[in-house]
């Protein structure tokens, strides 16, 4: 630990050399050495540290507002309302060149974009509610139709003599490594009026997430919210635009909410997963690029997020793709095994060496492999596995000679799950109505997920049948009888 | 404004990948897939910087391979992480596209910076340079690359379409009904998803990939709007792509110079006298149009508003006890129906044109002609009060407001079974006299 904290101590004083001399036409990786991994991790530089925060900010703002409109199913409105803005941008440039002024002053910029985008989604909404066309069309041609509009006046803007117009095409690819404090700061801003919005309107917010009629007839402004939840959007975005360019804040606003989706099913929690995956991503991606030459910033932080969001896919505790496979290859285990217990049960009624009422005895009562696989469709290396990992589980002897048999344990399982069998087919039988040569398929499938209370019930309903048997016969003839 | 053989070209291009995108654009449309167009176009750049690196040349060949193949990765990957995570379509497409779109820009910036694949080139297109770069064709002479490429592509997309019409029809509308007719819906999808990854291809070069999407989705939305039929709107499709393509060269060398600027971008035009269409559509479609909508509306409220003054002058008429002995002034009717004054205004002018209503000393009254239609309208309103009472079991004083909804819709025929099922009644729940609907009713009723 001591140790630890002395190297970075001696890390952090030693100036990288190294940092500056590097050739602008390297286009070898040029992996970066210990002591500049450590200047960009402490955030020595003023350029690092102040990309570095706007890039976290930025990841945590984009985040928070992306889980709701992801639950909302309007992940692609972020897309649309991005390349909207373009027109503004461009806009703005001409009108402000025109009067005589700076043509890339920033905030005049940045209004442009916001009324550009509001524009938008005007369209989005009339072409979806005055028009027979859903939802992904209106966003479409929004899209193509402002973002050709913006191409269009780039167009005009590069051939205009008066104001510059270099740098204008950053908002599209971003300009994330020559941020500024005042973006950073800008940045900061927008996160805090999101994160301060969203926590005083949480509970509204997630009512218009998860039943917007409900909300709506409630009384709730439901517009209104509406109209606030996509001006944070709004907001995010044109300040993102900035920092990582206008398609790959698209991805921003998507990609953390849809991992943290893996993560959790709790609202609240999910939200702060987002965050947190948005602000790591911003971080790490920020870092990497500061640390390697020649990578773009915006796309790198993009590349982080993805990589967030693979490993949440895969290891999302709620929905992750291990998890569920995990659960599925446990319940298939499960139904094997009664399945297999099943099958010896049945067997041993057949050669009629049952013990009556399930008592000692059933140890040397065994039964053949061959008259096994007859009993179901299983393939030998199946039915082996399956006896394999029964005699582990203790429920299964083998008796010598091909032949297995329960053991004390096995039996009762066995003795249970034949029971449920049976219950749920004279249940069929005697209240659905369905012929007993019917039955078997059905039961096979529910036998596994009966529970105890349903047991109970069953047993109440078909108490006056077979009271004082623990398994009651079979109401058909057995697969492999006499055999 | 001065037309070379240069604009002739850039035309001919850009009419070219319009409706190449346009053809295929129909089933995206239809299939509500429009966002498609847009993920495949963005994802397509690391397929391009790939093959760009692998072969080290510009050559088409290699180029469109590559980014056909992640085209189809693309819809691949969105149904894989849709169905594998249970994460919403639109929100696995954006996951994909915008990662595909990163990763793209990284393998440009980090191998081929050097030379000339601009990311830029691939959003905006240069149809401008189209001309510049030809190959010599035996028969036409001097032609340009693209124009070949994409008359190529346009053959592609017409015999897929043609071939397929039936399957993509089918599976556009109802999938399950195509599984089910023996048609593999599967393949339908991912082979439209093909092609729309080779004509995205095909006409980044010209238009670039943002007017790709345009071209994809505008053309057949616009159509959608405009009729009902799929051939109809295919061919409407393809005209609004060719308009869009002369008219968006015509307007980007002749717009800005209005303003005193150079000529524009012409896919930038493309794109927004596409838009520019497909706002015309919107409004002034003859059956879905926002436009005709709201004439049929205006129309109709203008004949409930006639339908209430003939019924509110014969009512008039049974409280003042004669014929032509009250009425009343145009302020009075108006305030009474509760309508603007236009559509007040244009109802009464309707009915005096018609002959229904007279004006006699600034006081509307009923002709004899206006007085048959009024006794129709005030039978229908009473029949079906007493109906609602009868037979609903509604009360009395409920019954007034549904039966005033009823009676504009209610012919003769339909108030003769309502008189027949109320067993023929003289008045009223409210005991108002049921004006007969025949003579031989008005000799029975007297």
């Amino acid at each position: 630990m001591r140790l630890w904290f002395a190297v970075v101590v001696w890390l952090w004083v030693l100036p990288g050399s190294a940092w500056a001399a590097r050739s602008l036409t390297d286009s070898t990786v040029g992996w970066p050495g210990a002591d500049q991994l450590v200047r960009v991790l402490t955030l020595r530089d003023y350029n690092t540290r102040v990309v570095v925060i706007g890039t976290t900010l930025l990841g945590v703002a984009s985040g928070v507002i992306g889980t709701f409109m992801l639950l909302r199913k309007r992940a692609l409105v972020g897309d649309a309302l991005s390349h909207a803005t373009l027109p503004g941008i461009a806009g703005a440039f001409i009108v402000m060149v025109h009067w005589g002024g700076d043509g890339k002053f920033l905030p005049g910029l940045l209004a442009g974009a916001v009324v550009s985008s509001v524009l938008g989604i005007g369209c989005i909404l009339a072409i979806r509610n005055f028009t027979r066309l859903k939802e992904d069309v209106a966003l479409g041609v929004v899209l193509s139709v402002f973002f050709g509009c913006g191409v269009s006046l780039l167009g005009v803007i590069q051939s205009m003599r008066q104001g510059n117009a270099a740098g204008l095409e950053s908002f599209i690819y971003g300009k994330t490594a020559s941020m500024l404090a005042s973006d950073a700061w800008m940045i900061g801003g927008a996160a805090g009026v999101v994160a301060v919005t969203c926590a005083l309107l949480f509970k509204e917010f997630s009512l218009l997430c998860f039943d917007e009629g409900f909300a709506a007839s409630r009384g709730w402004p439901a517009i209104g919210l509406d109209v606030a939840m996509t001006g944070l959007v709004v907001a995010v975005t044109v300040i993102g635009l900035q920092a990582v360019g206008l398609i790959l804040i698209i991805a921003l606003l998507i990609i953390p909410p849809a991992a943290a989706r893996f993560w959790t099913d709790h609202l609240l929690s999910m939200v702060c997963v987002s965050a947190g995956i948005g602000g790591a991503s911003g971080l790490v991606g920020a870092g990497l690029s500061a640390l390697v030459p020649r990578l773009p910033a915006g796309a790198v932080i993009v590349m982080v997020a993805a990589v967030l969001f693979v490993l949440s896919l895969v290891l999302g505790p709620s929905r992750g793709v291990l998890v569920r496979v995990m659960g599925h290859r446990r319940l298939g285990r499960k139904i094997g095994r009664q399945h297999l217990m099943r099958a010896m049960y049945e067997r041993m009624e057949t050669l009629g060496s049952v013990p009556a009422g399930g008592g000692s005895g059933a140890e040397n009562r065994s039964v053949s492999w061959d008259g096994l696989l007859g009993a179901r469709s299983w393939s030998p290396q199946a039915l082996g596995r399956l006896l394999k990992s029964g005699g582990r589980a203790g429920l299964i002897r083998e008796a010598g000679g091909d032949r297995y048999c329960l053991t004390q344990a096995g039996l009762i399982e066995a003795t249970r799950v034949m029971r449920n069998h049976r219950l749920w087919e004279l249940f069929l039988i005697t209240r659905a109505d369905i012929a007993p040569s019917h039955v078997d398929r059905d039961a096979d499938q529910i036998e596994h997920v009966l529970g105890h209370s349903m047991v109970e019930e069953l047993e109440l309903l078909l108490r006056d049948r077979y009271p004082q048997l623990v398994v009651p016969p079979s109401p058909h003839t057995l697969n492999g009888g006499g055999a | 404004m001065s037309w070379t053989m240069i604009d002739t070209w850039i035309v001919v291009a850009g009419v070219l990948s319009a409706v190449s995108c346009a053809l295929v654009g129909n089933y995206l449309v239809l299939r509500r897939m429009s966002m498609m167009g847009d993920a495949i176009s963005h994802a397509v750049l690391p397929g391009l910087a790939v093959a760009f690196l692998l072969t080290n040349s510009r050559g088409s060949a290699a180029m469109f391979v590559g980014a056909a193949v992640v085209g189809v990765l693309t819809a691949v990957l969105t149904q894989w992480i849709h169905g594998l995570g249970r994460v919403d379509s639109s929100a696995s497409m954006g996951v994909v596209f915008t990662v595909l779109f990163a990763l793209g820009l990284i393998l440009i910036v980090r191998g081929a910076d050097s030379v000339d694949l601009d990311p830029g080139c691939v959003l905006y297109g240069a149809i401008e340079l189209v001309p510049l770069d030809t190959v010599d064709l035996w028969v036409a002479g001097e032609v340009p690359r693209a124009v070949v490429t994409l008359a190529g592509m346009f053959v592609v997309d017409t015999l897929f379409v043609m071939f397929f019409y039936k399957e993509l029809k089918i599976s556009a509308f109802d999938g399950q009904l195509a599984t089910t007719l023996g048609i593999n819906a599967k393949v339908m999808h991912y082979g439209l998803m093909t092609l729309v990854a080779a004509t995205s291809v095909a006409a980044f070069e010209s238009v670039g990939s943002i007017l790709v999407i345009a071209m994809l989705i505008v053309p057949g939305a616009a159509a959608s709007l405009l009729t009902d039929r799929l051939g109809v709107m295919v061919a409407f499709s393809l005209l609004i792509a060719v308009l869009c393509a002369v008219l968006g060269h015509v307007a980007a060398i002749t717009v800005p110079v209005w303003f005193g600027y150079p000529a524009t971008n012409t896919a930038g035009m493309m794109a927004v006298v596409a838009g520019v269409i497909f706002a015309g559509a919107a409004v002034g479609a003859p059956r879905h149009g926002a436009l005709s909508k709201a004439i049929h509306r205006a129309v109709l409220s203008v004949r409930i508003a006639q339908e209430d003054i003939l019924g509110m002058l014969y009512r008039l008429e049974e409280l003042g006890g004669g014929r032509g002995s009250s009425g009343a002034v145009a302020g009075v009717l108006r305030r009474a129906l509760g309508v603007g004054p236009i559509v007040a205004g244009l109802a009464v002018w309707r009915l005096t044109r018609t002959g229904q209503v007279q004006r006699t000393d600034g006081r509307y009254v009923l002709t004899g002609a206006g007085r048959a239609d009024a006794q129709g309208l005030v039978r229908a309103h009473r029949l079906w009060e007493t109906y609602l009472v009868k037979h609903l079991n509604l009360r009395a004083d409920h019954v007034h407001e549904p039966a005033t909804r009823l009676e504009h819709i209610t012919d003769s025929a339909m108030q003769e079974r309502l008189s027949d099922r109320t067993g023929r009644p003289r008045l009223d729940p409210q005991g108002k006299r049921i004006p007969p609907g025949s003579p031989e009713d008005d000799a029975d009723g007297r």
